[in-house]
């Protein structure tokens, strides 16, 4: 990292895409308008499953505005399935239903309109006739047997691995104590207020197919072409969109491929954007649904030293990368921890409910639920107070490079220091003290603590480890910079982004670099065709990945620039110093050249260039990431993340006995993502995730009835935090350079989420403990609390 | 059928079928943009505009409904190209957004509440968002930058203190 103090970064500088969203001029890919294009509505299976025998589109072609109804047999007969990370190939996933629906919602057809009302009026119209067929919606009866949803697999287990790190056995038998636990994640997701929407356009004499999407997808081109069976070179998607909020959900691959599909059919442009059913149903919406039995060995003193882990995973009907929501949890599978050996068994079944798609922390806030939940109680039943247990098994800042049981070396951390840090400010003992005096005055209060782990920089070599056949182990990220003939730098990402402020800190990096002011640093998105390999905002990357590559693009460009200098001031390199854009003679300082000089001899004149140095001055940088490199060795040990966040909650809660009403009285954060590049982009990410863990953990939840019908489709049912739902929290800073990146920053781009629910679970349970009652399944809702409150005090009179 | 609107202080006479959300009218007829659809029925609150000053969501109130009123929206409280209103500019100080999706919503909701009271409190804030979902940013830096703009605002028209 760098030794010099920043100029620019961790400065608290304005984030650049502000301004075109507070006045309305972000180009989301519902302001996209192209001339004479025709609308998606879709049609979609009202059955939890069902055959389907035939689709009557007479009635819907006649109606006003109507050009076209797909189904999927002519789709599937066109195209390919879509990517999956799992080799399932009977498990195959399109964008409609072939033959059998596999959950309500799914879509079976789609109209094709002058207008989107029209295209509604017509998927009304379609007369479709369905055979209903068993369903299961439950993991365990799916895992078990239950009706096949996919019955040429032959079982609902798409995955089921068990993996041992360490002496797990003699651990356990080694341990006075031992515990176990049943910790339930229900099925939310983040949920953004923009729906997925694509716009496909085919030019069929360029062979090119142009895609406006608001995605947020790796290999995205290439999926599209894959299915579609054309080149991915002729997949040009426009990563200028602003992306409406992701948080990982906005996969829409199967929206392109039909769209696509329907653009080259019929010759004009498609468009579907999602309504809100159309996405709570069947769109990329929902996230993990996950069931922990967590069994952990233990000593008197509270010392965890080994910990059994079963994880099994509600996919819903289909599968993409969604199993390996189970896999990149193994790379701090311990959490902050000590513990010694872990054995871990990941299954993931698929069930007769939507499709899970990639949520915020891919898997992690789960795991992190599970782990925390269990640490509260090793302390619970040793009577020991849960801080001082997190204290004594943490891994302490010395520690560090520290290898876990799984093959992951984690990078850096002082979590002592962060909790320390916390505590200055909160007085522990008296915030014990205002939850007793809350509970003296007749209400349950609770504290709960979470202390968590951010995995960051995006290296997921979790693929390799549940799929040996995937034997990937880049995973980059570029940049480029060119300084035009009057010197004005542009530099390139090629991605979208949904709200990361990813043009922010490429302008700020490279400012940082080349001494300039990041303003004067314009940042250029081309689309895919013009584009360096990117892996895309997940996996709390970017900061990390898109900063390394902008970092070293501006050193190279730095470099030779100072070697034109030297060059043309005739001195030794080692001479020339690089001095805010200009380049000047250590020995003779007034013998200098200027940034316009600079720009003059590499456009211009060439004669006065260094020999064999290419002419003007662009310069580009692909970055794989740090520690990154490695595969899996056989008994599944592997690298996975280069770079660990950590975060530290404390949050006093009281809850109404009568009503169940829980309310956040305090939240109190530490955080250490080491250097902050932009503060503000750092504390609204914070903010915001814990915002989602509030929602997880009290609120949202894609609740199904009996009969396999979603309950939770609208806004009105699938509750969302709004600013009465969030308190205000105090969050405390502190830095832990990571030795692995650029500047010592790490992710921060799942802060507060990967944490939040664990710590709102552990003060709910707080609350209820003097009631004698736990309760271990997310969403923590009014209605569950309330009755579980009023049944204990029943049972207690 | 026919329906006339003043828009941003413009009168417009528009052919939309009956059932158009003004929402829809906005964007589709209008080439207003800047008001989002979020879950088409009432609850996200990224449709919001003003009509007759008021905070309204486009998205359950049909284009002729709004024949006689005064709608507002986002293009019509930017000052002009490249110019922020102090709202939008504290939006922009305290990074009161993320992907911006909320945020013309937002800017209105704000410019509704500072016409109506221009020193509210936390609670007061907190209060009039309440009916916009963000999901990117915990709201923190949205109630942030309303209460400065609102402070900046107050300041504005007050005679600067005299150098001591």
């Amino acid at each position: 990292m760098s030794e010099t103090r920043h100029r620019y970064v961790a400065s608290d500088r304005r984030v650049r895409e502000d301004r075109r969203f507070v006045v309305g001029k972000g180009t989301f890919v519902a302001d996209i308008d192209l001339p004479d294009t025709k609308h998606i509505a879709l049609v979609t299976c009202p059955h939890a499953a069902a055959r389907i025998k035939s689709i009557d589109k007479r009635a819907a072609l006649a109606m006003p505005g109507v050009h076209y109804v797909l189904d999927g047999r002519e789709l599937a007969e066109a195209t390919l399935p879509l990517m999956t990370g799992l080799d399932t190939p009977n498990v195959p996933r399109r964008p409609l239903a072939l033959d059998v629906a596999r959950y309500s919602g799914e879509w079976v057809a789609a109209v094709v309109a002058d207008t989107r009302a029209q295209a509604e009026d017509a998927a009304e119209a379609i007369d479709i006739d369905y055979e209903p067929l068993p369903f299961v919606l439950d993991a365990e009866q799916a895992f078990a047997g239950g009706p096949l949803v996919h019955e040429k697999h032959g079982s609902n287990v798409l995955l089921d691995k068990t993996f041992v790190w360490g002496e797990v056995d003699k651990d356990f038998a080694a341990s006075p104590r031992k515990l176990s636990l049943r910790v339930k994640w229900g099925r939310s997701s983040t949920v953004p207020i923009e729906t997925f929407g694509v716009v496909t356009s085919w030019d069929p004499w360029r062979e090119i197919l142009d895609v406006y999407a608001s995605i947020q997808m790796p290999r995205y081109a290439d999926q599209i072409g894959a299915a579609l069976k054309i080149p991915s070179s002729s997949v040009r998607v426009h990563y200028d969109v602003d992306v409406g909020g992701s948080y990982g959900v906005k996969r829409g691959i199967k929206n392109t491929v039909l769209a696509g599909y329907l653009a080259r059919r019929l010759g004009f442009p498609i468009r579907l954007i999602e309504d809100r059913l159309e996405n709570m149903r069947g769109g990329d919406a929902h996230g993990p649904e996950r069931l922990f039995d967590v069994e952990v060995a233990f000593d008197d003193n509270g010392i965890v030293r080994s910990m059994k882990m079963r994880a099994l995973e509600n996919l819903g009907a289909y599968a993409g990368r969604s199993p390996f929501q189970l896999g990149k949890p193994i790379g701090s599978i311990v959490g902050p921890y000590k513990i010694k050996s872990v054995q871990y068994r990941a299954i993931a079944v698929v069930t007769n409910k939507t499709t899970q798609d990639a949520v915020r922390g891919f898997g992690q806030g789960p795991t992190n639920l599970a782990l925390e939940r269990v640490m509260d109680e090793v302390a619970n039943m040793l009577g020991l107070d849960p801080l001082e247990v997190r204290r004594r098994n943490l891994i302490r800042n010395e520690e560090f490079p520290y290898l876990i049981p799984s093959g992951t070396t984690y990078d850096s951390g002082d979590y002592h220091t962060v909790i320390d840090k916390v505590l200055a400010d909160t007085n522990y003992e008296a915030l014990k003290r205002e939850r007793d005096r809350l509970r003296a005055e007749g209400k349950l209060a609770g504290i709960g603590i979470a202390a968590c782990l951010e995995p960051s920089g995006g290296n997921a070599t979790f693929e390799a480890l549940l799929n040996p056949a995937i034997t990937t182990s880049t995973f980059m990220d570029s940049c480029r910079i060119t300084v035009d003939g009057m010197g004005a730098i542009t530099a390139t990402m090629h991605t979208t982004s949904s709200g990361q402020g990813h043009e922010t800190l490429v302008g700020t990096v490279i400012g940082e670099v080349l001494q300039v002011d990041p303003d004067t640093v314009r940042v250029a998105r081309p689309d895919s065709l013009n584009s360096l390999p990117s892996g895309t905002p997940v996996g709390s990357r970017m900061a990390i990945m898109l900063g390394g590559a902008a970092f070293h693009a501006a050193q190279k460009l730095k470099a030779k620039l100072t070697a034109i200098a030297a060059h043309d001031l005739g001195i030794a390199p080692e001479r020339a110093v690089y001095d805010q854009g200009s380049v000047y003679d250590r020995d003779a300082p007034q013998n200098r050249r200027s940034w316009a000089d600079l720009v003059q001899i590499a456009h211009r004149n060439i004669h006065r260039m260094p020999k064999d140095f290419e002419p003007g001055l662009a310069v580009s940088h692909i970055y794989e990431v740090p520690t990154g490199g490695t595969l899996p060795t056989p008994d599944g040990r592997v690298q996975m993340y280069p770079c660990f966040s950590f975060e530290f909650h404390l949050i006093l809660l009281s809850i109404d006995p009568d009503l169940g009403v829980p309310e956040i009285v305090r939240y109190r954060l530490g955080h250490d993502c080491g250097t902050q590049i932009n503060p503000k982009i750092v504390r609204g990410m914070t903010m915001g995730g814990i915002a989602h863990g509030i929602g997880a953990a009290l609120f949202e939840e894609f609740a199904y009835n009996d009969e396999g019908q979603l309950i939770a489709q609208t806004f009105m049912d699938y509750l969302l935090p709004s600013s009465h739902e969030v308190p205000p929290v105090d969050i405390v800073d502190h830095e832990t350079p990571s030795p692995h990146t650029v500047l010592g920053q790490k992710g921060s781009g799942e802060s507060g989420y990967l944490g939040a629910p664990a710590a709102l679970a552990n003060a709910v349970n707080d609350a209820l403990r003097p009631l004698g009652v736990s309760i271990n399944a997310l969403p923590l809702k009014v209605s569950k609390l309330g009755d579980l409150i009023a049944a204990a005090r029943t049972k207690g009179k | 059928m026919r329906i006339n609107l003043a828009v941003n202080g413009a009168e417009h006479a528009l052919d939309v079928e009956p059932r158009t959300t003004l929402l829809d009218c906005l964007r589709d007829h209008l080439d207003l943009k800047g008001a989002h659809a979020g879950c088409e029925h009432g609850v996200c609150g990224a449709c919001t505009v003003l009509v007759d000053g008021v905070a309204v969501r486009s998205c359950l109130m049909f284009a002729p409904q709004a024949e006689g009123v005064a709608i507002t929206t986002i293009e019509g409280v930017t000052p002009g190209p490249g110019e922020l209103s102090p709202i939008q500019d504290a939006f922009c100080e305290t990074h009161g957004m993320q992907c911006g999706y909320c945020t013309p919503a937002m800017v209105l909701t704000a410019h509704a509440l500072l016409a109506d009271n221009p020193a509210p409190t936390r609670e007061q804030i907190v209060e009039a968002i309440s009916g916009n979902i963000c999901r990117c940013t915990g709201y923190a830096q949205i109630v942030e930058a309303i209460s400065l703009a609102a402070e900046r605002m107050r300041g504005a028209n007050r005679p600067s203190e005299p150098a001591r």
